[in-house]
C-alpha cells in the first residue's frame, strides 16, 4: 500500500498548552482511518496541521506528495475538508455553496455545476439545493458540508467528528456515504470520540489522548490487545451476602450489590461457574450481561480513562 | 488559474451583494445623502448657508459614501467571518496563498466604493440642483482618486476586520468613525482649518482628509484644496501601512 499521509514528530505548541506531542503516523492510500480520542486529544488539531489551517510548531507531515508546511497552496489543490464545526457560507444556497466552492479550485463554472448536481444528488438532498443552508436539519448540514468538500474530487478527505450531534438515523447516513466513498478508493481520515464508529467503520484506528499516539492497528487487532477477559454481571434477586471464594474458570469475581462482576478468560468456563456459584448459594439468577474485549477496554487501559 | 480563483471569490462576493442591495445603499447612501438634502439643500434655500456651501460639500459627499461603502464591504463580512461564522473557511482552502483571498477582499471593497460614489453624485446632483463649479472634465483624475480612496479604506477594512471582536463594532462606530468624519474634511476643505492651526495639522493622519480634498480637486477644482503630489504621497503611504498591518492580522486571524 502507498503512503498517502505521512506525519514525523509533528509537535504544536499553543503557549503553554502541548496540543501534539511528537506525533508519528502514516495512513496508507484508500484507507479509512480513524483518529480516536477524547476531547482535547488532539485530532482537530492534527487535522488542522494535515489542511494547512494550523502551523505545526515542529516535525513534518507530507499529505498526497505535498509537503503542507512548506508548500501549502499545493497540498490544498489535494484535500477536502468537513470541519468539526460546520462552516456553510450562509449567505449562498446550498447548491451555491457546492459551485462557488467548486471554482474556488478552478474547477470552470459549467462543470462546477453539473457536479454540484450529481453531489447532491449522490447523498440524497437534492431537493434542498435552492434552500439556504441554515434551514437544514443537522443530518442534511453534515452531507451538504461532505458533498461540497467533494466537489473537487480531492485524493484524501478529511471528516472532523463528522457524526457528532446527529441522531442514530443521521450517523448511520454518513457512513453509508464514508462505505462508499472508501469503495472507490478515495483516501478517508476521520476523528471519532465514538468507539463503535471507530470500530464499525475504519480500516484502522490510531488512539491518541494528550497529542501522543497511544496504539495503532486495525479495529479487530486492538480489540485483541484489550486486557483479555471477558466481563460477566449477573444479577441477584437480592444484594449477595458474604465472601466471594476462588472459583474454577473465573480469574477473579467483585460484589456490587446485588450484581457477581466475575472477568474470565472465556464465556464457556466462566458462566456455568458463576451461576453454579450463585445457585448453591440460594440465590435466583434475574439477568447476565456479557462485555466482550473492546476498544473501549482498551482504551480504558491505555489511558486509565474513559473515552466520552 | 490563480487569476480564475480571484475571479470566482469576486464573483461570489457579487453575487452576495446584490442580494443585499437595499441594506448596502441605505448603510452607505442614507446618510450622506440626507445629508445633501439638509445641507445643500434646505439650509442654503433657507438663506442660512450661501449657494457656495453645496460646492463645497458635494466632494466630501461622495468621498464619504464611497468610504463607508468600502471599508464596510471589507470589515464586516471579515469580522463575522472570523469571529462566529467561520464561513471564509472555506475560501481559506483554495489552491492559493491566503493573502489572495484578502487581496480580494480589497477589490471587492474598491468595485463597492467606486460604484457607491457613481450612484450618490448623481442623487445629490439631482437634489442639490445645479452646482456652481462641479465639472467632470478631470475625468481621469476623478477614477484614480476613487480607485485610491478605495484602496485606502478598503485596506482600512481589512485592517479593523481583522482586529476587531464582533461586540466592539459600535464601540469603533464611536470613537474611530465619528471623529474621522467630522475631521474629515468632508464638510468643509482643509484650508478652511487655517484658523485652528493645531487641528489642521492633526487631521493629517486622517485618510479621510487626503480622500475629500483629492476628490475636490477632481470634481470642484475653483475650491482651494492641498496639492495633488501631497495627497498622491499621503495616500499612497497611509495604504500601505494599513496594508500591512491589515495583511499581518489577516495571516494571525487564518492559521493558528
Ligand atoms: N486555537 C487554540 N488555542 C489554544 N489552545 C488550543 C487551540 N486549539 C486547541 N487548543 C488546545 O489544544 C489541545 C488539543 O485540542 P484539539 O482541538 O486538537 O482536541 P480534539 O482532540 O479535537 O478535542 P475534541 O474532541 O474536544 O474536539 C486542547 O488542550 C485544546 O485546549
Ligand atoms: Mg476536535
Amino acid at each position: 500500500m502507498r503512503t498517502e499521509i505521512h506525519i514525523s514528530a509533528l509537535r504544536k505548541q499553543y503557549g503553554a498548552v502541548t496540543a501534539l506531542d511528537g506525533l508519528d503516523l502514516d495512513v496508507g492510500e484508500g484507507e479509512l482511518f480513524g483518529l480516536l480520542g477524547p476531547n482535547g486529544a488532539g485530532k482537530t488539531t492534527t487535522v488542522g496541521i494535515l489542511t494547512t489551517r494550523v502551523r505545526a510548531t515542529s516535525g513534518e507531515a507530507i499529505v498526497a506528495g505535498k509537503n503542507v508546511i512548506t508548500e501549502p497552496v499545493a497540498a490544498r489543490a489535494q484535500i477536502g475538508v468537513v470541519p468539526q464545526q460546520p462552516n456553510p457560507d450562509l449567505q449562498l444556497t446550498v447548491r451555491e455553496n457546492l459551485v462557488f466552492h467548486a471554482t474556488y479550485h478552478g474547477i470552470p463554472r459549467a462543470e462546477a455545476s453539473r457536479r454540484a448536481d450529481a453531489l447532491l444528488e449522490r447523498l440524497g438532498i437534492a431537493d434542498k439545493g435552492g434552500a439556504k443552508a441554515q434551514t437544514l436539519s443537522g443530518g442534511q448540514k453534515q452531507r451538504m458540508m461532505i458533498a461540497r468538500a467533494l466537489t473537487h474530487e480531492p485524493r484524501v478527505l478529511f471528516l472532523d467528528e463528522p457524526t457528532v450531534g446527529l441522531d442514530p438515523q443521521g450517523r448511520h447516513g454518513v457512513w453509508e456515504i464514508l462505505n462508499d466513498l472508501r469503495k472507490q478508493g478515495r483516501t478517508i481520515v476521520m476523528t471519532t470520540h465514538y468507539m463503535e464508529e471507530a470500530d464499525q467503520l475504519c480500516d484502522r484506528v490510531a488512539i491518541m489522548d494528550k497529542g501522543k499516539l497511544l496504539a495503532l492497528d486495525r479495529p479487530a487487532a486492538l480489540r485483541a490487545q484489550a486486557p483479555g477477559e471477558t466481563i460477566i454481571d449477573v444479577t441477584l434477586d437480592r444484594p449477595f451476602d458474604g465472601e466471594l471464594p476462588a472459583l474454577n474458570g473465573i480469574t477473579r469475581a467483585e460484589v456490587r450489590g446485588p450484581v457477581l462482576r466475575a472477568y474470565a478468560p472465556s464465556p464457556a468456563t466462566g458462566i456455568p461457574a458463576i451461576l453454579g456459584f450463585a445457585e448453591s448459594r440460594g440465590y435466583t439468577v434475574r439477568d447476565i450481561h456479557l462485555s466482550r474485549p473492546s476498544l473501549e477496554t482498551l482504551f480504558i487501559s491505555l489511558t486509565g480513562r474513559k473515552l466520552a | 488559474m490563480t487569476a480564475r480563483i480571484l475571479g470566482s471569490l469576486l464573483l461570489r462576493d457579487a453575487v452576495v451583494a446584490r442580494r443585499d442591495i437595499v441594506g448596502i445603499m441605505i448603510r452607505t447612501m442614507l446618510q450622506p445623502l440626507l445629508f445633501t438634502f439638509v445641507f445643500g439643500k434646505l439650509l442654503i434655500s433657507m438663506g442660512m448657508f450661501p449657494k457656495a456651501y453645496a460646492t463645497m460639500i458635494i466632494p466630501g459627499i461622495a468621498g464619504l459614501s464611497l468610504t463607508t461603502s468600502a471599508i464596510w464591504a471589507v470589515a464586516m463580512p471579515l469580522i463575522a467571518d472570523f469571529g462566529f461564522t467561520k464561513e471564509i473557511e472555506d475560501r481559506l482552502l483554495a489552491p492559493v496563498p491566503i493573502e489572495v483571498i484578502a487581496i480580494e477582499k480589497l477589490f471587492a471593497g474598491i468595485l463597492q466604493g467606486a460604484m457607491t460614489a457613481m450612484v450618490v453624485l448623481p442623487l445629490a446632483r439631482l437634489i442639490i440642483g445645479p452646482i456652481p463649479g462641479l465639472t467632470l472634465q478631470k475625468l481621469p483624475l476623478l477614477v484614480l482618486m476613487i480607485v485610491l480612496s478605495g484602496g485606502v479604506f478598503s485596506a482600512l477594512g481589512l485592517f479593523l476586520g481583522t482586529a476587531m471582536q464582533p461586540q466592539h463594532i459600535s464601540l469603533m462606530m464611536q470613537i474611530i468613525f465619528a471623529p474621522m468624519i467630522m475631521f474629515g474634511c468632508t464638510y468643509y476643505p482643509w484650508r478652511g482649518l487655517d484658523h485652528f492651526p493645531v487641528l489642521k495639522y492633526l487631521v493629517l493622519i486622517n485618510p479621510l482628509v487626503y480622500v475629500s480634498e483629492g476628490l475636490r480637486a477632481a470634481l470642484t477644482p475653483t475650491v482651494p484644496h492641498m496639492p495633488m503630489p501631497v495627497i498622491f504621497a499621503a495616500l499612497i503611504a497611509i495604504t500601505s501601512l494599513l496594508l500591512w498591518l491589515g495583511m499581518r492580522g489577516f495571516r494571525k486571524r487564518s492559521i493558528s
